[in-house]
């Protein structure tokens, strides 16, 4: 990819802009469509219709509200902390796009194919704790501060099984480069046709996946698990005080979020942009598709765990991660590493 | 220095003399001010202000809240943000006049409040009504219960965090407005209940909507309770939340069901029976637990019991007229005032004087409403007006169980523990 742009720019430097921005382009579009959809998902599941007068079954309804939101009177509260309070957004995006640096979208896209990529991906949405307790300190508000102190131990709580169900994925496939990863999980050969994604290599796998698929809820604030702004009991939770384009670049995050972990998901478990059809299909292009695509099932099903479920208590929520998700983790790990070692 | 002083933390700017009041009502709720607290050095308790502007507080109801972390220590409620005078309202009005009021206190079941009035100034006048009449008010009434009971449901699930299921009870009431509309003429304001009967007869459109409603209700039903009866979630947020014993719930004066989720099993229309309560076969659900989980199964089990009494009163419905034929009492009909002179005159002196009662009588007359025990208590001077008229509303009653329950409890159960207590603020601050 980055030959290509070189070849068609004049400086390598516009070329390494351009090719770094490819992710960026990306989140906006999926942002607006994935509004569009979580509204869509609601309304059906609600028993409406949801948007539908701005463009075909609505479709541009996030650009109105975009456009809306850029609109809106920026305010500050009194007392809050002014540079925290206008940075806080702006770390939180950067965080959530900063990981999509190492995802590789197709065989012919990844940002950075560094061999450690796991570890910063891992690494690097650990700031999106640092900007939610950020945005809620600096609210001044009490309502937010709850919400950010309960994302908090949220977060740095459910990291753990995340990165356990990781690692048991590494320990399979060996590297902690994503794109080998995905390289590896070429071709139909287990039971015949079945493609060589690793969650059909190991039953084990399986466990991993639905750990893994429970502590991203948890991480990207979804419900059951959506305490840090869980708008019956805290109003809006760290987002509170924020208003026009700022919350704006929260929801943008929050979505961009999903979207990571979920591509994550996918990479490590499904195949990343392999086809599910062996080689029918296959190629650059087709590999974005079908990687995308993957993405968004992971992402609709969230969604519509979102339209569907109550919400859980603060304490329960620890008592899940700690008495249940990370003893399994742990034990899932072990269990993988002696499959691994006999088979 | 006094590390606990909670008027100094919360600076008010508005209402000083009732913010200060409030904060040290708080303050002084469970024990005296201590100079420094042994479990607190650090002073790590927090005074939240929910409400009356709050999401999840059923319109403006104000809690002052305690917090350490996310547990309350203490809870004070501040009510009377939606008070209207209605009372004094009443007695400035004829009693026909004041029943649309009745409407705007517990708006979420009107029908009740306006057969609750009707019979107590029915009680104080003597008057009797028909028999139809009676049915149609059952009718109306348990339909009022339903639609009641399904808003409390929404909420309390949306309040647990299922936003959808809000708007599938929606559904559901909607049915009930539109059969409150051909039943009444009005969706939700309904003013049907007249003293001496009703407004007008069941329409056969009306008849035909409420047999397709109890028909098709009660699956409706079935589809909730296989929702959340197993559902794992909705369960761990209402077990053992906000437990409220017999005694405790007595003590404070719950009524309704909260009051029979505590075990204390008494229903009006069972213990005093109004109307035709009497006639028809219903049971009282009652459940021991007295926690969240059991106010929910009570008022389930009570909307499968408001289906039972609708459909026995359906079969039971006897012909004959809606309202009394004294012209003393009740507003002719419309026939009459159009046709006859004497009716028109009727009419007239009734909208102007009203009706009646002996000077100095009184009168208490309660209804078992959706939320508990309604009452209204009228004393007369003789004229058309209420010299007094008292009303004693439910929401109330049941809102001072709060302060009792929510003591210990976690932030996030206050929002539940609301929804399952079920106050309507439009009828405890009156």
């Amino acid at each position: 990819m980055i030959e290509f742009l070189e070849n068609i720019t004049p400086s390598t430097t516009m070329a390494l802009v351009i090719h770094a921005m490819i992710p960026l382009g990306l989140i906006l579009v999926y942002a607006l469509f994935a509004i569009w959809m979580e509204r869509k998902v609601a309304a059906h599941v609600q028993d409406r219709l949801g948007p539908m007068r701005v463009g075909w079954h609505g479709w541009a309804q996030t650009i109105a509200d975009m456009l809306k939101l850029l609109q809106k009177e920026d305010i500050i509260p009194t007392d809050a902390s002014r540079f925290l309070f206008r940075f806080a957004p702006f770390l939180i995006f950067v965080a959530s796009y900063a990981a999509f640096a190492v995802i590789p979208f197709s065989s012919g896209y990844i940002g950075s194919s560094i061999n450690i990529g796991v570890f910063y991906l891992l690494a690097i949405t650990s700031l999106l704790t640092l900007s939610v307790i950020m945005a809620a300190w600096a609210s001044n508000n009490k309502w937010s501060l709850l919400g950010g102190m309960r994302s908090a131990a949220q977060m740095v709580s459910y990291e753990v099984p995340t990165i356990m169900s990781v690692l048991s994925v590494i320990v399979v496939a060996g590297s902690l480069n994503l794109m080998t990863v995905t390289e590896m999980q070429s071709g139909n050969e287990i039971l015949g046709f079945l493609p060589n994604w690793l969650i059909f290599q190991n039953p084990f796998l399986l466990v991993a996946f639905v750990i893994f698929f429970v502590s991203i809820l948890a991480e990207s604030h979804r419900v059951p698990f959506d305490l840090p702004e869980s708008e019956s009991e805290l109003v809006a939770g760290y987002q509170t005080e924020y208003s026009g384009m700022r919350w704006g670049i929260f929801m943008l995050a929050e979505y961009a979020d999903m979207l990571l972990l979920s591509l994550l998901g996918v990479v490590l478990f499904f195949g990343g942009w392999n086809s599910p059809f062996g080689t029918f299909m296959d190629g650059p292009v087709w590999g974005f598709f079908w990687f995308m695509l993957k993405g968004m099932l992971l992402v609709f099903v969230m969604m519509w765990i979102r339209w569907t479920l109550p919400r859980y208590r603060v304490d329960q929520l620890m008592r899940i991660c700690w008495n249940i998700l990370i003893p399994a983790s742990f034990v899932n790990f072990v269990l993988i590493a002696l499959w691994e070692m006999i088979f | 220095m006094k590390l606990t002083d909670i008027a100094s933390q919360g600076k008010p700017t508005f209402f000083k003399e009732h913010q200060n009041k409030l904060y040290q009502s708080l303050e002084d709720k469970h024990t005296t001010i201590e100079e420094l607290d042994v479990d607190d050095p650090l002073n790590s308790k927090m005074i939240l202000n929910m409400g009356p502007q709050h999401p999840a507080t059923h319109g403006v109801l104000r809690l002052l809240l305690e917090l350490r972390g996310e547990s309350i220590i203490k809870t004070k409620l501040d009510i009377g943000y939606l008070h209207r005078g209605v009372e004094k309202i009443a007695e400035n009005k004829t009693y026909q006049e004041f029943m649309p009021y009745t409407d705007r206190m517990d708006y979420l079941s009107p029908y009740s409040n306006n057969v609750a009035m009707c019979l107590a100034v029915e009680k104080i006048a003597s008057v009797e009504v028909p028999e139809r009449a009676k049915y149609i008010r059952m009718i109306g009434s348990e339909l009022a219960r339903i639609s009641s009971h399904l808003l409390w449901l929404g909420t309390l699930v949306m309040d647990a965090g299922a936003i959808s299921f809000f708007i599938w009870t929606f559904r559901e009431r909607e049915k009930i407005y539109d059969i409150m509309d051909n039943l009444t003429g009005h969706r939700f304001t309904v003013s049907h209940a007249r003293i001496g009967g009703v407004a007008n007869d069941i329409t056969p459109e009306a008849m035909g909507m409420i047999k397709e409603f109890i028909n098709t209700f009660p699956e409706e039903l079935q589809n909730y309770h296989k929702l959340l009866d197993r559902n794992r979630i909705f369960f761990e947020r209402n077990e053992n939340v906000g437990v409220l014993t017999t005694e405790n719930a007595l003590n404070s004066g719950a009524k309704g069901p909260v009051l029979r989720s505590s075990g204390y099993a008494v229903d009006l229309r069972k213990l005093k029976p109004y109307s035709r309560y009497d006639d028809v076969e219903f049971q009282v659900p009652t459940r021991l637990e007295g926690d969240n989980l059991a106010r929910y199964y009570v008022r389930m089990e009570e909307m499968h019991e408001s289906i039972r009494i609708i459909r026995q009163c359906l079969d039971k419905l006897p012909k004959g007229p809606v309202r009394t034929d004294n012209a003393k009492q009740a507003y002719p009909s419309k026939d009459e005032v159009y046709y006859s002179m004497e009716g028109m005159i009727h009419d007239f002196l009734m909208t102007d004087t009203g009706i009646c009662p002996p000077e100095g009588a009184e009168a208490y007359h309660a209804v078992e409403s959706p939320k508990g025990e309604l009452g209204y208590f009228i004393q007369s001077d003789g004229t058309g007006h209420p010299w007094r008229m008292k009303i004693s509303t439910p929401s109330f009653a049941n809102l001072q169980v709060l302060e009792n329950i929510l003591d210990g409890e976690m932030i996030a159960d206050t929002v539940v523990i609301i929804g399952g207590v079920d106050p309507v603020m439009g009828e405890a601050d009156k």
